[in-house]
């Protein structure tokens, strides 16, 4: 199975989605911001970190950057876009997921474990995966997920609200809403669920002795579904 | 010719920059400050004479670049 991660001038978990990818049997590129044609993949990433120093707004920088409209074209045609953290990001701004990452409620960069809690199964991400809450990583200053209500209700209606923020029992509350996100929400869909956008690192969860694991059971799960 | 923008944001859409400095503005004495919504201000140098031809161009590119309408609107001064 083929990866690309594209690097954007202040990416920085670039390496990390790299190693990630490759430790559980991608074979991966890095491709760079500036070229316009994108490999042959079976997954794109787009990978956290400060894409044009955040100028603007987070992500829209990177929304407008060359090989962006190669993403666009193989996300539209089906193909499986995974954005992260700044990714997620990128992805709203591009139109590609709707809604927008605010600043956090509380005006603090947050850097810590978090859990989320798995809403659906139906889709390459997360079918067969064997746990309903999963613990990772969020270090972001911008993850407060903000949409119209029409945009709500449609993400709610067609199960597109990917995973939310919970307690380590999957109560899904305010205690376990870390940046103010609407409905706790972490990550989203599109229609189609090729696209997904969430705030928190699974590549940072994926060494049993320096994190967790929970992002290995990501990554392995992925590449078993894209196979 | 220089056409002069201003990007705020919508009513409703959380501040917390604004909530922070509302409430600095209140600790420094300033009491009669009841909100404060902090934006963006951009000057747009455009190579065109005609003025309702460099407002518009201004106004496709906040559309497309400048501001994110989902939460924010613009005014072209």
């Amino acid at each position: 199975m083929k990866s690309s991660v594209i690097i954007f001038p202040g990416s920085n978990c670039d390496r990390d989605m790299d190693v990630a990818l490759k430790k559980f049997g991608f074979k991966n590129t890095m491709v760079w911001h500036n070229d316009d044609k994108l490999p042959k993949s079976d997954l794109i990433v787009l990978p956290g970190g400060f894409s044009y120093g955040d100028y603007l707004r987070c992500g829209s920088i990177a929304g407008k950057s060359k090989i962006i409209n190669s993403v666009i074209d193989f996300a539209k045609t089906g193909g499986l876009v995974l954005g992260i953290c700044n990714g997620f990001q990128i992805l709203t701004e591009t139109g590609l997921l709707p809604g927008v990452l605010l600043q956090n409620k509380n005006i603090e960069f947050i850097c810590k474990n978090v859990f989320v809690k798995i809403n659906d199964k139906n889709n390459k991400y997360f079918n067969k995966i064997n746990k309903e809450i999963l613990e990772l990583h969020i270090a972001h200053n911008e993850g407060n997920y903000f949409c119209t209500n029409d945009e709500l209700k449609m993400l709610e209606d067609n199960d597109l609200v990917a995973v939310s923020y919970c307690d380590e029992k999957g109560e899904v509350n305010e205690k376990s809403n870390p940046n103010g996100a609407l409905q706790n929400i972490a990550g989203i869909f599109n229609k189609e669920k090729n696209i997904l956008g969430m705030m928190p690192h699974p590549e940072r969860m994926i060494d049993k002795y320096l994190s967790g694991e929970d992002g290995s059971i990501f990554f392995k799960n992925l590449i078993n579904n894209i196979k | 010719m220089k056409i002069k923008v201003v990007v705020t944001l919508k009513n409703g859409v959380l501040d917390p920059q604004g909530k922070a400095i509302q409430q600095t503005l209140n600790g420094m004495g300033y009491s009669n400050i009841e909100g404060v919504r902090q934006g963006k201000y951009f000057d747009l140098e455009i190579a065109e004479r005609d003025e309702a031809k460099a407002k518009a161009a201004a106004e496709e590119m906040c559309k497309k670049l400048l501001a994110n309408l989902v939460i924010e609107d613009f005014k072209i001064l």
